[in-house]
């Protein structure tokens, strides 16, 4: 058959330790490194190693680029509706004291939901991209 | 000072070179270093993303690129003199404008005694997280943050718009 199996075997293992390890960086991010951005940076260079083993036909089959291209203004509107529901509650524009009863609640909540918007828009963008500039060889 | 000298060689080889394969194979060598260089400085996230984007994500654009163009640059057509005289120019002024700053790892500069103070003391007890850069990026300066993502937007609509013209 083809001559890259290893590569395939290898990636088949690797892929899921590749997207864990972006969500433990973009859900510890409050006590270790990283955060939102380099979350969605791994789990996008994960889902392009998935594009480039099996190829761009099987990979659109799989993630469809719909979802990705949607991904990237979703990402903008997680975060402005973030601040704007503690603008709404009276206090100033992201401040997440407004989240939750305690202040430091508050605080986590607010920085997961604003990591969150960062890792989906980047998500998108990347992968996007990625897939508008590949797609472009089939004709 | 080993990492430096390397990747001074790196970018001395990507100048030389005519081959534009090896070209993105050695950038992708320098983003490497460069990731490595920023670990030693402590800057993990900034490694991380550099590792990510800078080896990974980037090389593997440049390398589609190459696909669809050849892999050969062709000999430039014009000298280069004025080219290196204004580059060797600028990176001298650089280089004159490095004594100015203080000394590596000084702790009384003006940026360790105004704001990262207050930052490094408040972080805990107002956020309650343990990492400052976090609560830096996310609580104190949510708002640059906003500006970032929406760079990010603002540049991926940007390029699939180009890419995609031909579908609209």
């Amino acid at each position: 058959m083809r001559l890259d199996l290893l590569l395939r075997i290898s990636s088949k293992i690797f892929l899921p330790f590749i997207i864990l390890f972006a969500f433990y960086v973009q859900f510890h991010g409050d006590f270790g490194p990283g955060g939102g951005f380099q979350a969605g940076v791994i789990f996008a260079a994960g889902i392009i190693l998935y594009t480039i083993i099996f190829g761009i036909k099987k990979a659109q089959k799989d993630f469809p680029e719909k979802i990705f291209n949607f991904m990237v203004p979703l990402g903008v509107i997680i975060f402005t509706v973030t601040g704007l529901i503690s603008l709404f509650k009276g206090y100033n524009f992201l401040d997440y004291d407004a989240l939750a009863h305690y202040p430091k609640h508050g605080q986590h909540i607010g920085i997961i939901a604003i990591e969150l918007g960062v890792f989906v828009t980047v998500i998108g963008s990347m992968v996007s991209i990625f897939f508008a500039f590949v797609a472009r060889g089939k004709k | 000072m080993i990492i430096l000298s390397l990747m001074a060689l790196t970018t001395l080889g990507i100048i030389r070179l005519r081959n534009l394969f090896s070209v993105v194979i050695l950038s992708t060598i320098y983003s490497f270093l460069m990731a490595t260089l920023l670990l030693i400085l402590d800057a993990v996230d900034v490694a991380l993303t550099e590792a990510a984007v800078g080896a990974g994500i980037s090389t593997v654009l440049m390398l589609t690129v190459l696909y669809y163009t050849k892999v050969n640059e062709e000999k430039p057509k014009f000298k280069s003199i004025i080219p290196i005289i204004i580059c060797l120019a600028i990176g001298g002024l650089l280089i004159y404008g490095t004594y100015g700053l203080p000394p590596f790892g000084a702790s009384d500069t003006p940026i360790h005694t105004h704001v990262s103070v207050q930052y490094l003391e408040r972080s805990i007890s107002e956020t309650g997280v343990p990492n400052v850069v976090t609560s830096v990026l996310a609580s104190y300066r949510g708002f640059d943050t906003l500006g970032e993502v929406i760079v990010v937007f603002t540049a991926a609509i940007g390029v699939l718009s180009i890419l995609k013209r031909d579908k609209i």
